[in-house]
C-alpha cells in the first residue's frame, strides 16, 4: 500500500472544501470534547479521593445526629438530638479510640484592620488537629487548657489568613470574630480543595477555635442538651478493624441514647471510606452521562463522516478511475479514502480536544476540583476519533476500491 | 494460441454491452497480433468498436469472450491487482480528454504512476522532470492543467504515460481535441518514442494522423475490415513536418 500518495491526496481533499469538512467534523468535535471532559473528571475525582485518603486517613469515624423518626419519616441528617460533651468523653474512653473531638461549626464575620471576611468557624477539643490529621505550620495549636477554658484564640486556614491580611503575616494578630476580639495563635497547613469536605469547598477558608468558645460566643447553646456538639469525630487505633470499631461505638451510643433493641438508630455513624464511595458514585453518574453523550456524538459524527465520504467517492469517481488506470491497486484506493476519513476525524478530534480542554478548565474553576489532562486522556480522545474514522470510513473506502476502472473513468 | 513474437495478441475477442434488454455487440470476433516496436493506427467510423478494443488492450476492461495476451501473459488469468501492476509497469494510456488531476500541477500529475509503482523506480522527481523535458514542458512543471493549452495538457498526459518506462503506449484519439499544428507536434512526439522502441497504438479517424503509423487497421461494426502496412510512413511524416 502506498501511504504517501494516500496521505497527500487525503489532505488535498480535506482542505479543498473546508466548510463541508468542518460541518462533517461537528459530531466528532462534540464527541471527543465529551470524552476529554469525562475522563478528566474521572481522573480528577480519583486524584482528589486519593489526596483525601492520604490527608485524613481511613481510620476516622464520625457520629452525626441522625434523622429523627417522626411518624415513620426520616427527617434527614442533623435534625436529631445533638450529642453532648459527655458523649464525646464516652467515645474517647472506648479502648480502641486513639483520640476524639466534638465539633460545632458556624458562620462568622472576621474583621482585621485591613479587611472583612465571611468564613466558617469550627470548634473542637485540643485533639481536633490530631483527629483531622491537620498540622499547624506556623505558631501552635491551642492547648487542652485553652480548650477547657474557652480561650479567645483561633488557628486559621490559609485562605482566611490571606484575605484578612493580604499584605502581612496573620500570626499573632488580633482580629474580631462576630465582634469578639480573638488572637491568631497558629496557621494551618493547606488542604486545598482536595483536602476533603464538600465538593467545591475550599477547606482552607476556615478557622479552628476551642469548642466552648464557639458555643458561648458564636452558635449559642442548645435548649435541650447542655454543652452540645454537632458531631463527634474520632480516630480508631492503628491495627484495630474500623468496621468493628464502628459497630462497637454504635452499640455504645445506642445504649447511651436508650434505644431499645429492634428500634432504629437516631444517629448516624459513618467512616470516611463510605463518604468517599458516595462521592465516587456521584462522579460516576456524571461520567456515565458524559460517556453516553460522547458515544452518541461519536456515532452521529461517524455516520456524518460516512455520508460525506460516500459523496466524496461519487464526486471523485473519474479521479479514482484515472488513478486505477495508471496503476493504483484497489488497496491503494482503499487506503487513500481511509486516510482521508481518519484525517477528517482526527482533525475534528483535535478541535474537540481544544474545546474539551476549555470545558475542563471551566469545570475546574466552578467545581474547584483539580484539572487533570493526562497523556492517557489525550491518547484516548484522539484514538476514539481516529477509530471512528477507520470504522465509518471503511464502507465508503471499500466502495471506492471496488470500482471498475473503465466504468469509473467513463462516469460523469 | 498466442503469437509468441507479439507483444499484444488477441483471439476472437467479443465485447457485448447490455443496456436494459438491448445488447450492443461492440467487438465481434477480433483477432490481432501486434509485434514489439510497431506503430499501429486504428481507424474506422464512430461506434465501430475502436475504443472498446483499446480498453481491453489497456487492461482497463475485460472481454465478454475471447482471450488476450500482453507480453505472453493471458489477461484472463490475472487478478485485479495483477492488472493494476500491468497498467502501471507495461502500459501507458493517453486519453482523448487528457484526464489530468485538476488540482495538481503538471509535475505532480506525471509523478502519479511512479508513486503507485511497486518496483523500485529510482528517483521519482528526477524521472518526472526528465519526461516533462522530453515532451517539451520543462518550464511548465508547476502549471496546473487549467493554466495549460490543450496541446500542453496532452503532452503532460503523454509524459505521465511515459513516466514508468512502458513498453506499450496506447492513445485513444489523442489529437481529437487539438488543432492541426498541435496534432502534428504530438504525432511527431509519438513517432520519436516509437523509434526508441516503444510499441505505439493510436486510435484516430484523421487519415493525416494515421499516416504517421507503419500499419493501419480499419474497423467496421466491431470487426477488422482491413489490416495493411503503410509504406508511405516517412512521406506522411514529412508532409506534416512543418
Ligand atoms: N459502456 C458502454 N455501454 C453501452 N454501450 C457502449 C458502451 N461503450 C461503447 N458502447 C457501444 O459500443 C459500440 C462501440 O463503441 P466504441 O468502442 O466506443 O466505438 P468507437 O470508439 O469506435 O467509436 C457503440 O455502439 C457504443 O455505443
Ligand atoms: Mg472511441
Amino acid at each position: 500500500m502506498k501511504f504517501g500518495v494516500a496521505t497527500s491526496s487525503a489532505m488535498e481533499a480535506l482542505f479543498s472544501n473546508p466548510m463541508r469538512s468542518l460541518l462533517t467534523m461537528l459530531g466528532i468535535i462534540i464527541g471527543v470534547g465529551s470524552v476529554m471532559i469525562m475522563m478528566s473528571i474521572g481522573e480528577g475525582a480519583r486524584a482528589q479521593i486519593e489526596a483525601q485518603i492520604s490527608s485524613v486517613g481511613t481510620n476516622m469515624l464520625t457520629f452525626n445526629p441522625g434523622g429523627m423518626q417522626r411518624g415513620g419519616r426520616n427527617q434527614g441528617g442533623g435534625s436529631g438530638r445533638p450529642f453532648s460533651e459527655t458523649d464525646v468523653a464516652a467515645v474517647a474512653d472506648l479502648p480502641f479510640v486513639e483520640a476524639a473531638t466534638g465539633v460545632l461549626n458556624g458562620q462568622v464575620t472576621a474583621v482585621s484592620e485591613d479587611a472583612n471576611w465571611l468564613t466558617n468557624i469550627q470548634g473542637g477539643s485540643a485533639d481536633f488537629f490530631k483527629v483531622n490529621n491537620w498540622k499547624v505550620t506556623e505558631g501552635r495549636e491551642f492547648t487542652a487548657q485553652e480548650a477547657q477554658s474557652g480561650s479567645a484564640v483561633v488557628v486559621i486556614g490559609l485562605t482566611t489568613a490571606k484575605n484578612l491580611f493580604p499584605n502581612g503575616s496573620a500570626l499573632g494578630q488580633r482580629i474580631r470574630v462576630n465582634s469578639i476580639p480573638v488572637e491568631i495563635i497558629g496557621l494551618l497547613e493547606s488542604k486545598g480543595a482536595a483536602g476533603g469536605g464538600g465538593m467545591g469547598q475550599d477547606r482552607d477558608d476556615t478557622m479552628i477555635a476551642p469548642l466552648s468558645m464557639v458555643r458561648n460566643r458564636v452558635t449559642g447553646g442548645n435548649r435541650w442538651v447542655a454543652r452540645h456538639v454537632s458531631r463527634i469525630q474520632f480516630l480508631v487505633q492503628d491495627g484495630y478493624d474500623v468496621m468493628q470499631a464502628q459497630d462497637e461505638a454504635s452499640q455504645m451510643m445506642r445504649e447511651r441514647r436508650r434505644i431499645e433493641p429492634g428500634q432504629a438508630d437516631n444517629f448516624m455513624i459513618f467512616n470516611f471510606a463510605d463518604m468517599i464511595k458516595q462521592r465516587q458514585a456521584a462522579t460516576e453518574t456524571m461520567s456515565t452521562l458524559l460517556a453516553f453523550t460522547a458515544a452518541v456524538s461519536l456515532i452521529v459524527g461517524g455516520v456524518g463522516v460516512m455520508n460525506i465520504m460516500l459523496v466524496s467517492v461519487t464526486e471523485r469517481t473519474r479521479e479514482i478511475g484515472l488513478r486505477m488506470a495508471v496503476g493504483a491497486r484497489g488497496g491503494d484506493i482503499l487506503i487513500q479514502f481511509l486516510v482521508e476519513a481518519v484525517a477528517l476525524c482526527t482533525l475534528g478530534g483535535l478541535i474537540g480536544m481544544a474545546i474539551g480542554w476549555i470545558g475542563i478548565f471551566g469545570y475546574a474553576q466552578v467545581a474547584k476540583a483539580p484539572m487533570v489532562v493526562s497523556p492517557v486522556i489525550i491518547a484516548t480522545a484522539l484514538g476514539a476519533a481516529a477509530s471512528v474514522g477507520l470504522i465509518f470510513g471503511f464502507f465508503p473506502a471499500r466502495r471506492a476500491a471496488q470500482l471498475d476502472p473503465i466504468q469509473a473513468l467513463r462516469y460523469d | 494460441m498466442a503469437n509468441e513474437k507479439a507483444i499484444i495478441s488477441c483471439r476472437d475477442l467479443t465485447k457485448i454491452y447490455v443496456m436494459g434488454d438491448q445488447e450492443v455487440r461492440a467487438l465481434d470476433g477480433v483477432s490481432l497480433d501486434i509485434r514489439e516496436g510497431e506503430f499501429v493506427a486504428i481507424m474506422g467510423p464512430s461506434g465501430s468498436g475502436k475504443s472498446s478494443l483499446m480498453n481491453l488492450i489497456g487492461a482497463l476492461d475485460r472481454p465478454t469472450s475471447g482471450e488476450m495476451w500482453i507480453n505472453g501473459s493471458a489477461l484472463s488469468q490475472m487478478s485485479r491487482d495483477d492488472l493494476a501492476d500491468l497498467r502501471n509497469e507495461t502500459i501507458g494510456f493517453v486519453f482523448q480528454q487528457f484526464n489530468l488531476l485538476a488540482r495538481q500541477d503538471a509535475f505532480q500529475n506525471v509523478r502519479l504512476p511512479l508513486r503507485y509503482a511497486r518496483k523500485d523506480v529510482g528517483d521519482i522527481d528526477a524521472r518526472a522532470k526528465e519526461v516533462l523535458e522530453l515532451v517539451g514542458l520543462g518550464t511548465r512543471m508547476d502549471h496546473r492543467p487549467m493554466q495549460l493549452s490543450g496541446g500542453q495538457q496532452q503532452r503532460v498526459a503523454i509524459a505521465r504515460a511515459l513516466s514508468n518506462h512502458p513498453r506499450i503506449l496506447l492513445a485513444d484519439e489523442p489529437t481529437g481535441a487539438l488543432d492541426t499544428k498541435t496534432t502534428g507536434e504530438i504525432m511527431h512526439l509519438m513517432q520519436d518514442l516509437n523509434k526508441q522502441g516503444i510499441t505505439v497504438v493510436v486510435i484516430t479517424h484523421e487519415p493525416e494522423v494515421a499516416h504517421y503509423a507503419s500499419r493501419q487497421i480499419h474497423f467496421r461494426d466491431g470487426k477488422i475490415e482491413t489490416d495493411t502496412a503503410n509504406p508511405a510512413t516517412l512521406e506522411g511524416k514529412r508532409a506534416h513536418g512543418g
